[in-house]
């Protein structure tokens, strides 16, 4: 139905094994459909966020909870996952060797689970400050939007790990690609969202 | 470890007087002998049923040719199977509370003031969730990819995991009937009253939960139709050369997409509220459950037109064929399905006029609301124009239709009253707004599946359902729908409000119990359509259309054998205009054998659907009961499934050319030696599914 | 409807119900509600219902005519009706289609923006006297009507002069509720820690009814109550009747009242505590109403 040359950028396959190229077509696409509801999601519990900002109810609000130098680190650290990913990506796409490959993905799994430490960190001081969720109405709207990010972090450090084993079993086949891509997609709308994540809540929490 | 201690681990909340049989024995109210009662069904029903299967040895092909087969038509027809089954639940409670009202004008009736309540909210739970998105589910997963010529959904394994895990919510709503019990705070759900303050039993998490599945059971389906319709429709067919049918399932599941996270962050933010005492909808410490009410509606507004465009689609098709005329006014009617697409989005805030909001604001969702009036009576004036000089044959779909038109048009009447907020303000919360619901979604919805389910019988099983039957069950669906809601229009403007457990005004009693005569009919048209599908399987050797044409319809789903192959087309057809069959047909290109068959190359079987939804269930169970193990196994099992499915590497299996071709032929020897029927003959034996055509 | 078409209604519903013509019988219904209407407020929605009917008829009148004529008309068997299967599409006709239903909804959507703003449930009533002022608490499953200016209160009755507005402050001390007085108002929700409002007035004096329609539990359909306009001097006699009830609500006796869930008949309290409704709203969502958070603040 569409021309090659609008075909996903990142996608070389077809050849050597039964898939085809449509085939590959349609999962990324329809891994975009799902990126696209999984974002109406953030895209919500951001909206709930924002009307329970001063639902504070006495318990810790904003300004005194938040550490913007350690939310800025976890930026940084997921930015150059990010990249990492990425890496990893042009390695596959150009043909690169596939330690390259693989091992782009244990740097990316290794600052994923780096960023869910420091958040867990995080959490761990606030809720030892007494700022739990079950305090107000804004710090249930906090824990439900970083942490839920952080469940999808939790869900992408899974899956390269998955990747990985599947690289180890079956080389870089056609439908391990299209997994990587779809993973890379995956893993670089998380850092979008964190970026969403960075700016409201922590930039607008220290500045308030 | 104490008794009691161990008893927990295990067994979480659950106590001996959770089991209804239990209740009724200690309790001993006509009440609760009738919650006993259901329970009972539930329990001997399964067994029954187990037995049944074990008997006759049904077992194995019961798994290896339905439960774990990825092909979409076996994915439709067990979902319209379990829409059956769920609507004769719903459809029996509804007829309980009709009777509960008639009977208890000043007087206790029939069931107490908890069960009542936990009767109107798996109604409506139930007719939304696990009777309409099922139904339409699975007539947009058997037809779509037909008329689009393809051979199957884009995504055959997570089409059986969203009908597993949507039978999986329906597993937990018949669980409840025999274990603990249901919600009181209705299908909405409105905190603070769904809240552990005021409800802390099981109650509103069977809800929760059972809505969840089904919730992301919808949304895996809308992604997967969605990609279906953009990604895989044969060559030459595009956008605008597709049946309206394809139109209204893309616009519907587009809105799934979108709709159903709002649903599934409202009932999760809920849980969270129940489980972890979080505050989003709590009446203390700055919660606030006007943000769950704007939610809910933000996914619930959707959901009306993701409820209504299917069957709006299907009787664009049954008006079409059954007047053997080209749809009129094809692109408006594509233009009027995009603007209800995306005005379904515009209006939520007409649910709550009366939260208080300014004036201004009422105004302009009020305005918005009238807008979508627009489309839709466009879509109407589109069909009655179809008719307009065609050959109209009055069988079950098209009578279905013309009930809808005619109903329909009743209840957008009410809903530009709706509109109007100081209208709202005297008629919201009451039976006004129970009649005017149903009187959307009975036409616009319950009409429309029955309609298609009749129309497209025959493709999917090659043989008509009696058209006789259908016709009484028609007058019984209609008659019982006015007699059972024309009524509550007049208590609502009298004030009578919904959910109503005893009425105190005696004035009522004559209203109601004409409605309650009509709930009898309506149960007599849900009767009488299993009577239509028994007799019709008893006589199927008279009505079988092995050629698959019956109705001299004109999209693709009709250019192949009734049933069809596993993998649809023997080759996939080239479509150069709209109405591609007719045109086929008409131009002599009809039952040709193709240049060349190739290997085709189908999903095989999977068990994952099914382990998927069955530890969704068990996990969803174990958070209902506080059973945690039971939780955590459930889930684990479920990923474990999932992580394990996406090492297999053999998903195909690739069924010969030889075998293609000679299905193929032997279809085309049969369509050969059959008999052409005139329309006359269409409801005849006469009708072997060779349709006459005229030009 | 007016009262004395009312009245005949309920003569002919009590004859034909003796005469055992027992459907007529269902006309007494048209006594409650929208139709008969005792009050201003209600008045108006009623002829705004009437007239969006009326309008309506120009819309549903030509489906439901022509739905059955082409149904019957085109039908297979008639062989005098002409076929044409390819015509779909006609430019003067799509034009018909589209036009009416859009000059429709300009028309009902001018009558939708005035009448929205002058039927605003928050926008006082015109009058020279002022209005009565009442604070209404919604409660399992009563209600608790508070006057702050008389300094009394009742319980499951709400009594006011017939000769001016009625102002409600309303909120409620449970789940969400919603006040519908069928005769008098439409309904507005009542809500823990927020504050709605209603204004409303009576005709002449009278017995109305008043009734929480928002599901709320067990106790829900019981949640009726008799609203009584009353000449004015009966008005002062009544109030007089009530300060002099020995009943004192302060606030932990709105606690008691609270949890009690079901009260059955009407209750008087003779002295209220000074600013009690605002001690209620306090009870919920500390720390969130100086946050701007009353459905007031939101307008």
């Amino acid at each position: 139905m569409t021309d090659p040359q609008l075909r996903h950028v990142g996608l070389k396959v077809g050849g050597f094994e039964a898939i085809d190229v449509e085939e590959a077509e349609t999962g990324i696409f329809g891994f975009w459909v799902f990126l696209m509801s999984d974002a109406i999601l953030f895209a919500l519990l951001f909206a709930v966020y924002g009307t329970q900002l001063a639902a504070t109810a006495g318990a810790p609000g904003p300004a005194a909870e938040f550490k913007i130098d350690s939310a800025f680190w976890e930026t940084m650290v997921l930015l150059l996952s990010s990249f990492t990913y990425g890496m990893s990506s042009f390695a596959m796409k150009y043909g690169g060797q596939l330690r390259w490959v693989v091992g782009m993905l244990l740097v990316t799994l290794v600052l994923g689970l780096t960023f869910l430490g420091m958040e867990a960190n995080d959490f761990a001081v606030m809720i030892h400050d007494g700022a739990t969720p079950d305090r107000s109405g804004f710090l249930s709207a906090f824990f439900a939007l970083v942490p839920t990010h952080g469940l999808h972090v939790v869900a992408g450090c899974s899956w390269i790990v998955v990747m990985l084993v599947q690289v180890a079993a079956f080389g870089l086949d056609d439908r391990v690609k299209i997994n990587l891509l779809r993973l890379g997609l995956f893993w670089h709308f998380l850092d979008v969202i964190w970026i969403a994540i960075f700016s409201v809540v922590y930039l607008q929490g220290v500045m308030r | 470890m104490t008794g009691s201690e161990i008893w927990t681990t295990l067994l979480g909340r659950f106590e001996w007087s959770d089991l209804p049989f239990v209740r009724a024995w200690e309790k001993g109210t006509l009440s609760e002998a009738i919650g006993a009662g259901a329970g009972g069904v539930v329990v001997v029903g399964a067994v029954l049923l187990v037995a049944l299967l074990t008997y006759k040895r049904w077992w194995k092909p019961l798994w290896s040719d339905w439960l774990t087969s990825l092909d979409h038509k076996k994915i439709g027809i067990m979902y319209i199977v379990l829409a059956f089954v769920m609507l004769s639940r719903a459809l029996i409670e509804a007829v309980l509370m009709r009777t509960q009202q008639a009977v208890a004008i000043g007087a206790p009736g029939l069931v107490g003031p908890n069960h009542f309540a936990q009767l109107f909210s798996t109604h409506g739970s139930i007719m939304v969730f696990f009777m309409a998105m099922p139904f339409l589910t699975g007539l947009i997963n058997y037809v779509v990819p037909l008329q689009i010529g393809a051979r199957d959904v884009a995504f055959p394994l997570l089409n059986s995991i969203s009908l597993m895990l949507t039978a999986g919510g329906a597993g937990l709503m018949m669980v409840s009937l025999a274990i603990g019990e249901f919600s009181t705070g209705g299908w909405s759900g409105y905190p603070p009253y769904t809240e552990a303050a005021y409800q802390p039993g099981v109650g509103p998490d069977y809800w929760i939960w059972a809505i969840t599945l089904s919730s992301i059971g919808s949304t895996l389906v809308g992604m997967n139709i969605a990609v279906t319709i953009f990604k895989k429709r044969c060559p030459g067919l595009k956008l605008m050369r597709m049946p309206l049918f394809c139109w209204t399932s893309l616009c519907t599941s587009i809105l799934m997409i979108f709709a159903m996270p709002p649903l599934t962050v409202a009932t999760l933010m809920l849980a969270l509220d129940r489980y972890l005492g979080y505050h989003f909808f709590t009446n203390d410490l700055g919660g606030n459950m006007m943000i769950y009410i704007d939610l809910f509606w933000l996914f619930g507004h959707p959901e009306v037109y993701i409820l209504i465009l299917p069957a709006f689609g299907v009787y664009s098709e049954v008006i079409s064929a059954f007047s053997s005329k080209e749809l009129y006014g094809y692109v408006s009617l594509v233009i009027a399905t995009m603007a209800i697409a995306v005005l379904s989005f515009t209006v939520w805030l007409h649910h709550f006029f009366t939260m208080g909001q300014s004036a201004d604001i009422n105004a302009v969702f009020g305005i918005a609301t009238m807008t979508i009036g627009i489309p839709t009576g466009v879509k109407v004036y589109d069909w009655i124009w179809t008719m307009f000089r065609g050959e109209v044959r009055l069988t079950p779909p098209m009578l279905f239709s013309l009930a809808f038109i005619v109903t329909f048009v009743l209840g957008g009447f009410t809903g530009i009253l709706l509109a109007m907020p100081p209208v709202d303000f005297v008629v919201h919360n009451t039976v006004f707004l129970v009649a005017h619901f149903h009187n959307m979604l009975i036409p616009g919805l319950l009409y429309g599946m029955i309609a298609g389910y009749q129309y497209w019988f025959p493709k999917a099983f090659g043989f008509r359902l009696n058209e006789r039957w259908g016709t009484v069950s028609f007058v019984c669906w209609v008659s019982g729908f006015y007699l059972a809601f024309m009524p509550l229009y007049v208590l609502g403007l009298a004030g009578l409000a919904r959910r109503t457990q005893e009425i105190l005004e005696p004035d009522f009693r004559p209203w109601l119990l004409v409605a309650l005569l009509g709930a009898f009919l309506l149960l007599a048209g849900l009767a009488t359509l299993f009577v239509q599908l028994y007799v019709s399987v008893r006589q199927r050797d008279q009505h079988r259309v092995p050629v698959g044409d019956p109705w001299g319809a004109r999209s693709l789903e009709w250019s192949v054998a009734a049933p069809p192959p596993e993998y649809n087309f023997a080759t996939i057809p080239h479509v150069g205009r709209r109405d591609p069959w007719h045109w086929r047909k008409a131009n002599g290109g009809a039952y040709k054998p193709a240049d060349h068959y190739r290997d085709i190359a189908m999903p095989r079987n999977s068990m994952v659907g099914p382990v998927v939804g069955l530890s969704g269930a068990v996990c969803a169970f174990g958070l209902v009961w506080h059973i945690w193990w039971m939780a955590a196994f459930g889930l684990a099992v479920l990923w474990a499934a999932v992580i394990a499915r996406s090492f297999v590497r053999r998903t195909k299996r690739v069924i010969g050319a030889r075998e293609v071709e000679a299905t193929d032929r032997a279809w085309l020897a049969t369509a050969a030696a059959q008999q052409v029927h005139p329309r006359e003959l269409e409801t005849t034996s006469a009708n072997a599914g060779l349709a006459e055509l005229h030009a | 409807m007016p009262p004395s078409l009312a009245k005949a209604c309920r003569r002919v519903a009590r004859l034909s119900a003796i005469l055992g013509l027992w459907p007529l019988s269902g006309c007494a219904v048209l006594n409650h509600g929208m139709l008969a209407a005792g009050g201003p407020i209600m008045a108006q929605e009623r002829h705004l219902f009437l007239v969006v009917c009326f309008v309506m008829l120009f819309v549903i009148g030509p489906v439901l005519l022509l739905t059955p004529l082409f149904a019957w008309y085109y039908r297979l068997s008639n062989t005098k009706s002409v076929y044409r299967p390819e015509w779909a599409f006609n430019w003067p006709l799509e034009g018909f289609i589209w036009i009416p239903p859009i000059v429709i909804v300009m028309v009902l959507g001018l009558f939708l923006w005035n009448d929205t703003h002058t039927l605003d449930p928050y926008k006082p009533l015109v009058s020279d006297k002022p209005a009565t002022r009442i604070q209404a608490v919604a409660l399992d499953w009563k209600w608790l009507f508070i006057y702050p200016d008389a300094g009394v209160a009742t319980v499951n009755q709400m009594v006011f002069p017939a000769d001016r507005p009625v102002h409600l402050d309303i909120t409620s001390g449970t789940v969400m509720q919603s006040l519908l007085l069928p005769r008098l108002a439409g309904q507005i929700y009542a809500m823990a820690g927020m504050t709605t409002e209603l204004n409303l007035a009576a005709d002449h004096p009278g017995d109305f009814s008043g009734e929480n329609v928002q599901y709320s539990g067990d106790g829900f359909p019981h949640e009726h109550f008799p609203v009584r306009a009353l000449a004015p001097g009966d008005y002062a006699a009544w109030l007089a009747a009530a300060r002099a009830d020995p009943g004192r609500l302060d606030l932990a006796g709105y606690k008691r009242l609270a949890a009690a869930r079901e009260v059955s008949g009407p209750r008087l309290f003779g002295t209220v505590a000074p600013d009690l409704f605002h001690g209620i709203l306090d009870q919920t969502m500390p720390g969130v109403r100086s946050a701007d958070m009353t459905m007031k603040g939101m307008k």
